[in-house]
This record gives structure tokens, C-alpha cells and sequence, in this order.
């Protein structure tokens, strides 16, 4: 029987991806590992690999195919032993969705079976809990249908992203939309078990983003957007078409600005003895293979600042949910990076733990590729804080959007040489403007307050951010 | 006299007490335990291992009775009554010093006598030998187990009307027999004199045996029973009991107040438990007690700070392994570290070792709808099973219950040949929280009884393949 393989969910917020390119044709040999095409998420670019070997029967989406709900087939493999005539009369299988009530007694009564999941939300419910598994496809709950439970592709995730919960705890959080990596677990070892789903079910604390920012951010989209004309003239502007990185940006900071009471509080910084610093501790940096062994930047000590005034002002370093304000253990940081067609945010894990030459390879690493797409989900999801640093353009001071579930943005401005009044006299002074971005929700005025006071003195006595 | 200091005090050597004590140890606790009868307590010496011993006996000699269906010749077929208390008590006393062993290996320091709780920290012990010690611990964990419950007026005498503890050593077998209740210590000892060939009636207050069994399963096991020749009288009640020279009169009242009279040489009463709660000195350290059982939390812990109490003392279900289970839990809750294992009573099985054995977990089928579950009900009888038939064992029933929306196993109810061996798969299948979908994958080995337990579930979802 054919093996229909189907668009995966790349990541616990992808909805559909395009088909950047495929990498067989129709009639080759794949082997269980091989690459067999490029598939591009709302942040990266992924390979999609085969897990069974057989030949490549049929592509039913070609290269560049934008827009592609998950778990809609995308090609069909023949095993071995079978040829062309196999596919004649093979209906690709979507994945999870079951047609046939499923529990086989042939009632029709499709809702009495756990395995057919309600047509409407079986796509959305399908991936979130099967793909953070780091199972790139094949729905874990209910699969009843051999031929839509047949692993036949997977994609190379990292282990770490593996969440360990119970079948059971799988789909409560399937069925009721919600995001198994926002649950805690209870169970042992920490494992998801039913009652923190349902108690997360009743918080709302891990309502899946996508449903709810989409609820958020999506009345403007296809029927009204078509309905109501466009007040430019045609052939007045050429259309280009969404990226899903663009959807993403714009659909998740809709959703920040219409929900989350930002406000802002401006801080301006002395630079000159963190400048003095850096040259300082750049010269000394040991030589292997000829090459630094790290290059500090103005901006890997604001990083460092940040995650040790998160560490200091720990009531700033939480998440608001309904039910509770989430309190982070650490600093995680978030760094925008601007790439070509958007940004992406990688993420520093733990960053007040790391020193400055750790922080500093460590970015160089995440920005470099971020520049090519070739960030993994968890180098780029959650964190609890981030940093936005447009100096190098020049600009003097500007505000953030906050990155939920982040609370607090810093936007960080140029360094320049400004006159200042020090002891009743104008003197020259490096300046930097920072502004933070705070939820209210989490962190009120005085608080920021402290966080930011805090920062500043990191930053402007920077030998006690080396301790 | 100054107190013997401990980290840990168990008071009471059953089940739950030895355990604890064992576990406190490995953990590393300087642990003593007060034991005023026999190390391993009722269970061990006077309940369930005793029981299985006298059973399996019971059912040996009805398999010699039917060894013409396997092809078998044997003459003059009888059993010794006394062996067979004999061989009981043996089982029991090389068990008993088993846990000696086990106490003595992990430097318990076993102290027999009776414990009080003198003040916070302190216990008095009135000792064995005739002497007193007074033990210091910061935690202190109540394990003192539980007694058969008396009526007022139809108390036990140990003579005519015994208590479980005169039916376990009888010195022949009476030729009739009341048993008063019919729990599971009421019809394991119904099931055991009757196969040995007294008349038994049964008289159960509600309005069937097993009140706390499925009703399906307790239909099909009163069948079974009245076919063996039992009496079962459900609905009805002791109105009076007489004891003369070597026979009482009972009075049974039926729910319609009609009454007969029955004389029987011996009357069984098995009307439930009480918690041993006198004379601990509970009263005055503040320790709150409700119907008979200390109050304790989900780790334990009673009402004063330091005093845990477990198994039966701590009221229902009355058996040795949540009163182990809770050792454990409780032990290390005390030590710290780690998430606190609660015990669900929902996992905590049940069997009686009748002949046909029952066993369960979790839910009933009326308990199930009760609660507003929409449920899946799988069957599989023995006769459609090769290793039931080959066995010559084709009474019986595997149901298990699912929730129609999840699949979460709610509760697995069976009756027959092994069952009580049977049960625990499901019960692993429960603590893992797994849905009908991992149960259905699960490979069961052929032949044996446990293909029925996966056609069961089979069952509830339509697709049972051999029935």
C-alpha cells in the first residue's frame, strides 16, 4: 500500500508551511535518512527526511507551494515491490483527520470514538502534541488508521525538545488545543500527567498561541480584506506575497500590542568605562588558532547587565497567564536579530550564568545562524526577556514591542559622545538610551523602575558585572 | 530515664509499618518500629497470606475432584483439616520471620510493646517483657492497622460465632456455616468451607454480594456461587443470634420484614473493619480521628505537626498494598526532595481470591455514568479464549471501561481463572495513564488468559477479533 507523506509540523506554532524545493523526483529510490526536500516554517528553513525506504511514487505539490496546511499530503511513496498501478485508485491519507468513524461498529457515530478526532480541529489538534514529541509527523492520539499513523517521514529535531506526558495527558491537551510545552508536570521525573493538563485546561494557562492569537489578529484576513477595495491604484504597487515568517511577526505582535498594557520608562547610560573595558578585556583575549578567543561587544555586556538584573529584580523576570504570574529560575534572552525578510529572536538559555566570553560566542553562534535559517525551534521559543539593539543604525532611543510570553523589551539606542554636566562643569560623556518596554500586567512602573536602575549600574561600573 | 532519640518512629509492623520502617532506613533514618503482636500484622499472620494459603488448598482438592475431565485417575480422594490450618500457619510463621530478617537486615531496631503518643515528639512504650522505654522522634507514623468491626449484639464469641481470626484455624470443618457480609474476607471464606464441603449461606445487608465489585461481575459471581451450593441472602439481615451448645439460632430479617429462622453449627462475621485507634493517646496530642480512622492529608500527615498515619488506621480501602504504598510515599515525603507520589484510589486494586477470583480497578460501570462519564464498555468471556478452554477454566469475564471522549481506562472489572494475576497489567496500564490506543498496540502473548484482557478492550471500541 502506498505511504502518503504529508506537510509536518516543523514547530508547535506552525499551521502551514511552503515547499521551498524538492529535492527527489518522481521515480526515485529514497532510503530511510535521505533528504527529500526543504521545507520553510514561519522561522526556519527544515529538511524533511524519509523514515521508510521506497520509491517516490507521486509529488502532489510542487516546488515553491506556499501555504501549505499541515498534515496535507505532499507526496506518495510506493513501497517496495509495488509500482505505478498501486497509485491508481490510492487516495492520499491526510494525516490524523479519520473519514471513517473509526471504532469500526459502523455507526456512524463519529463523535463516541476518542480516535476521530472532530474534523474542524483534528489539523490543529493533530501536530502540537505529536511534534513536540520531536516526532516530526504521525498523530500520537487515537490513531486507529494504519495508513495516517504511518511514520513514513520524520525531520531532524534535537532530543531536547522531547516533553515527557501521558498518552492520556497527550490528547486532553490534543483535544482542548492546548500547548503540552507551557504545562508543568507533575508526574515523576516531571512527567505531564492528566491532572496538570486539566488543571492547565482550567487556568488557561496553555491555550495553544496560535488559537488565541488568531482569534486575536485575524478579522482583517481573506473575506474582509478581499471585500473592502484597496484605495491604491492598480498596477500602482506590486504585490508581494506573505512569507510565513511575516505572518508570524505580524500576527504575534498584533496579538502584543492589542493585549498586552505596554508602558515605557527611559534610562540614559554611561558608556566610557564599559568602553574602556571592553578594549581592555579584547586585548587580552587568548589567541587559538591564531583568531581571538572571544571579541566582546558593547552589545554581549548589555546582555550580560540584563540577565543579572533580572536576577536581582527576580519579580521583573515572570510571565503573566490567567491564573498566576509565572516566576522564571532564570534569564532566559532573547535577542532580536534582523534577517533577511524579518527577524527572529534567538534565545540565551540561563544567561545570567554565563560570563562574557561564553555570552559572546554564544550570540555570534545564534546570529550567524539565524542569518541562514538554520535555527532549531528551541534555540528560538520562550525565553523571558528580550533585547532589541538598533545602535549600530544610529538611532538615539526607541521603544520595543514585548515578544510574549516575554514581559519586558529593552530597546537599546547608539552610544554617542554627549555634553554632560559633571560636578558643575560641561564635560563628555558616552551616552546610550535605553528604553524598556514593560508589561503592566507583570511589572508596574516602580519596578521597572528598579530593574532598570539596576541595569545602568551594571553598566556603568561594569568590572561588578565580571564577579 | 532518658528517651532512645530516633529520626523516625513506626508504630505498628504490618504492611504499611514494615514497610516504612524498611524505607526509612534505606533512606537513611535512624528508624525504631513498636510492634505489640506479631511483625508483619494481620495481613501476614492473620489475613491475607494466611487466607491465600487455606485457598489454595481449597482449590487443589476441587481440582482433585474433577481430575476424570483431564484425564486422571485417583482413588479416595479427602483432605485433613488439620493439614491443611497446619500448612497455613506455616506459610505465615516462614513469612513472618522473613520480615525479622528484612527489619533486622536494614537495622531496624524492632521493639515489641505497646507505643503511646506521650507528648509532641515522645512516645511511651509499655514493653512486652513487662518493663517501659520512652522513645524520642520528630516524625512519628501511626500504622496500628485495624480490627473486624463488631454489632452490637451480634458480637463475636470466638467460639459459635467467629471473627476471622477462629475461621482462620479451624479444627474440622462445620457443616454449616452463616457468614454474615459479603466483602471480600465474608466470600473468600464462603468460597473455602464451601469447597470443602459445608453448607454456606451468605447474608449480605445491601442488595447484592460485593457491594463494592461491579454489579455485572458480582451478578456472575453469585451464579457462580449458588451453583457451587451456597445460600445467598441479599437484602437481609441478622435479626438475632443465639448461641447454644454447639449450634446457633439465627433470626435473618429479609428487606420485605419477613424472617426466618436458621440454625447453623458455626456463624462467620465479616461485617467490615475498624481502625485501631484506643489507647494511642491520639486524643490528647490533638490527632483528629473521623468514624473510627485518623484524618490524614494527601502525604499522610495528620492533624498534628510530626504524626503520620497509614494504611487502615487511616481508614479505606482496608488493604496491605495502599497501607505499603502509603509507607512509601509517606517515608519519602518525609525525607524530602522529589514530587510527592499521591496515591489515587482509582489505582488501588481490589481481588478476591474466591473461586472464581475477582478483581478490578478503578471505576464501576454505574460509578462511571454516575460521575456524568460518556463511556465505552469492552467484554470478553472465558470461553472465547484457547488458554481459558485449555485450561478447563471457561467461567468468566474481562470488562473494561473507557471514557468515550479520552480513552482514559476508567476501570477494568474481571472475573475467573487468574484474574488476581491478571490485574496488575491494567493497573500499570492506569498509573501510565495510557488510552485505549496504546492498550490496543500493546503485543499480548499468545496463548494465554491475558489475550482476553486486549480483546476486552478491543471490545469497547467494536473490534474484538475472537468473540
Amino acid at each position: 500500500m502506498p505511504i502518503t507523506l504529508t506537510m509536518p509540523a516543523l514547530s508547535p506554532t506552525m499551521e502551514e508551511g511552503a515547499l521551498n524545493k524538492w529535492l527527489v523526483k518522481e521515480g526515485d529510490e529514497v532510503r530511510a535518512g535521505d533528504i527529500i526536500a526543504e521545507i520553510e516554517t514561519d522561522k526556519a528553513t527544515m529538511e524533511f527526511e524519509a523514515v521508510d525506504e521506497g520509491r517516490i511514487g507521486k509529488l502532489l505539490v510542487g516546488d515553491g507551494e506556499e501555504g501549505i496546511p499541515v498534515n496535507t499530503p505532499i507526496a506518495v511513496m510506493l513501497e517496495e515491490g509495488e509500482d505505478d498501478d498501486a497509485l491508481s485508485g490510492y487516495t492520499p491519507q491526510p494525516g490524523q483527520v479519520t473519514p471513517s468513524d473509526g471504532d469500526g461498529d459502523g455507526d456512524g457515530d463519529a463523535d463516541a470514538s476518542p480516535a476521530a478526532a472532530p474534523t474542524a480541529s483534528g489539523t490543529e489538534g493533530a501536530k502540537a502534541a505529536a511534534d513536540k514529541a520531536g516526532r516530526a509527523q504521525g498523530p500520537t492520539g487515537g490513531a486507529e488508521e494504519e495508513t495516517a499513523t504511518k511514520a513514513a517521514t520524520s525531520v531532524r529535531r534535537d532530543k531536547g525538545t522531547r516533553i515527557f506526558a501521558s498518552p492520556l495527558a497527550r490528547r486532553i491537551a490534543e483535544k482542548n488545543n492546548l500547548d503540552l510545552a507551557a504545562i508543568d508536570g507533575s508526574g515523576p521525573n516531571g512527567r505531564i500527567v492528566k491532572r496538570d493538563v486539566e488543571a492547565a485546561r482550567e487556568s488557561g494557562v496553555a491555550a495553544k498561541p496560535e488559537k488565541a492569537e488568531a482569534a486575536a489578529a485575524r478579522p482583517p484576513e481573506p473575506a474582509a480584506a478581499a471585500a473592502a477595495p484597496l484605495p491604491f491604484a492598480e498596477g500602482s504597487y506590486e504585490e508581494v506575497k506573505h512569507t510565513p515568517m511575516r505572518k508570524t511577526i505580524a500576527r504575534r505582535l498584533t496579538l502584543s500590542k492589542q493585549t498586552i498594557p505596554h508602558f515605557y520608562l527611559t534610562i540614559e547610560c554611561e558608556l566610557d568605562a564599559l568602553m574602556a573595558l571592553r578594549r581592555d578585556l579584547n586585548e587580552r583575549a587568548p589567541r587559538e588558532e591564531d583568531a581571538p578567543a572571544y571579541k566582546l561587544s558593547v552589545n554581549d555586556f548589555i546582555i550580560r547587565a540584563s540577565a543579572l538584573a533580572l536576577r536581582r529584580t527576580p519579580e521583573a523576570n515572570a510571565s503573566w497567564t490567567d491564573s498566576a504570574m509565572l516566576r522564571h529560575k532564570h534569564a532566559d534572552i532573547g535577542v532580536a536579530v534582523a534577517i533577511e525578510g524579518g527577524l527572529i529572536t534567538p534565545i540565551i538559555r540561563a544567561a545570567e550564568t554565563k560570563g562574557l566570553a561564553e555570552l559572546s560566542n554564544e550570540m555570534r553562534d545564534l546570529a550567524a545562524r539565524a542569518r541562514e535559517r538554520k535555527l532549531k525551534p528551541e534555540e528560538y521559543e520562550g525565553g523571558t526577556f528580550s533585547i532589541s539593539n538598533l545602535g549600530m543604525y544610529g538611532i538615539s532611543e526607541f521603544s520595543g514591542v514585548i515578544n510574549p510570553p516575554h514581559s519586558m523589551i529593552l530597546a537599546v539606542g547608539a552610544a554617542e559622545q554627549k555634553p554632560v554636566i559633571k560636578d558643575g562643569a560641561v564635560a563628555v560623556a558616552t551616552i546610550m538610551h535605553c528604553t524598556l518596554s514593560c508589561d503592566h500586567r507583570v511589572v508596574d512602573g516602580a519596578l521597572g523602575a528598579e530593574f532598570l536602575k539596576v541595569f545602568k549600574g551594571f553598566i556603568e561600573d561594569p568590572v561588578t558585572m565580571l564577579l | 530515664m532518658a528517651a532512645e532519640a530516633y529520626d523516625l518512629v513506626v508504630i505498628g509492623g504490618g504492611p504499611g509499618g514494615y514497610v516504612a520502617a524498611i524505607r526509612a532506613a534505606q533512606l537513611g533514618l535512624n528508624t525504631a518500629l513498636v510492634e505489640r503482636a506479631e511483625l508483619g500484622g494481620i495481613c501476614l499472620n492473620w489475613g491475607c497470606i494466611p487466607t491465600k494459603a487455606l485457598l489454595r488448598s481449597a482449590e487443589v482438592y476441587q481440582l482433585a475432584q474433577h481430575l476424570d475431565d483431564y484425564g486422571i485417575a485417583a482413588e479416595n480422594i479427602h483432605f485433613d483439616a488439620g493439614k491443611i490450618v497446619k500448612r497455613s500457619r506455616d506459610v505465615a510463621a516462614r513469612l513472618n520471620a522473613g520480615v525479622t530478617h528484612l527489619l533486622k537486615k536494614n537495622k531496624v531496631r524492632v521493639i515489641a510493646g505497646e507505643a503511646k503518643l506521650a507528648a509532641p515528639g515522645k512516645i511511651a512504650v509499655a514493653l512486652a517483657d513487662g518493663g517501659k522505654a520512652e522513645l524520642s522522634a520528630p516524625h512519628i507514623i501511626l500504622a496500628t492497622g485495624a480490627r473486624a468491626r463488631q454489632l452490637p449484639g451480634l458480637e463475636t464469641d470466638g467460639k459459635l460465632i467467629w471473627s476471622y481470626r477462629e475461621a482462620m484455624v479451624p479444627d474440622e470443618i462445620p457443616d454449616s456455616l452463616l457468614i454474615v457480609g459479603s466483602g471480600a474476607i465474608g466470600i473468600e471464606f464462603a468460597s473455602f468451607y464451601r469447597t470443602l464441603g459445608a453448607d454456606v449461606t451468605v447474608v449480605e445487608m445491601v442488595d447484592r454480594i460485593l457491594p463494592v465489585e461491579d454489579a455485572e461481575i458480582a451478578t456472575l459471581a453469585a451464579k457462580a456461587f449458588k451453583k457451587q451450593g451456597m445460600q445467598i441472602h441479599t437484602g437481609a439481615t441478622v435479626a438475632a443470634m443465639t448461641p447454644k451448645e454447639d449450634a446457633v439460632e439465627v433470626t435473618l430479617r429479609f428487606s420485605d420484614d419477613e424472617e426466618q429462622a436458621l440454625a447453623v453449627d458455626r456463624v462467620i462475621m465479616a461485617v467490615g473493619i475498624t481502625g485501631n485507634i484506643e489507647g494511642l493517646g491520639l486524643e490528647d496530642a490533638g490527632v483528629t480521628v473521623d468514624r473510627g480512622h485518623i484524618v490524614t492529608d494527601e502525604s499522610c500527615a495528620t492533624s498534628v505537626k510530626g504524626v503520620y498515619a497509614i494504611g487502615d488506621v487511616a481508614g479505606p480501602p482496608w488493604l496491605a498494598h495502599k497501607a505499603s504504598h502509603e509507607a512509601v510515599l509517606c517515608v519519602e515525603h518525609i525525607v524530602g526532595g522529589g514530587t510527592l507520589h499521591r496515591l489515587d484510589p482509582l489505582n488501588v486494586p481490589g481481588c478476591t481470591y474466591c473461586t472464581p477470583q475477582i478483581a478490578s480497578v478503578g471505576l464501576t460501570e454505574a460509578a462511571a455514568e454516575e460521575q456524568g462519564y460518556r463511556i465505552r464498555v469492552g467484554r470478553f468471556p472465558y470461553v472465547g479464549n484457547g488458554k481459558a478452554i485449555a485450561m478447563g477454566d471457561t467461567d468468566g469475564l474481562i470488562k473494561t471501561i473507557f471514557d468515550a471522549e479520552t480513552g482514559e481506562l476508567l476501570g477494568a472489572h474481571m472475573i475467573g481463572a487468574e484474574v488476581t494475576e491478571l490485574i496488575q497489567g491494567y493497573c500499570v496500564a492506569k498509573t501510565l495513564e495510557t488510552t485505549e490506543a496504546e492498550l490496543m498496540h500493546t503485543i499480548f502473548p499468545h496463548p494465554t488468559l491475558s489475550e482476553m484482557m486486549h480483546e476486552s478492550v478491543l471490545d469497547a471500541y467494536g473490534r474484538a477479533l475472537h468473540f
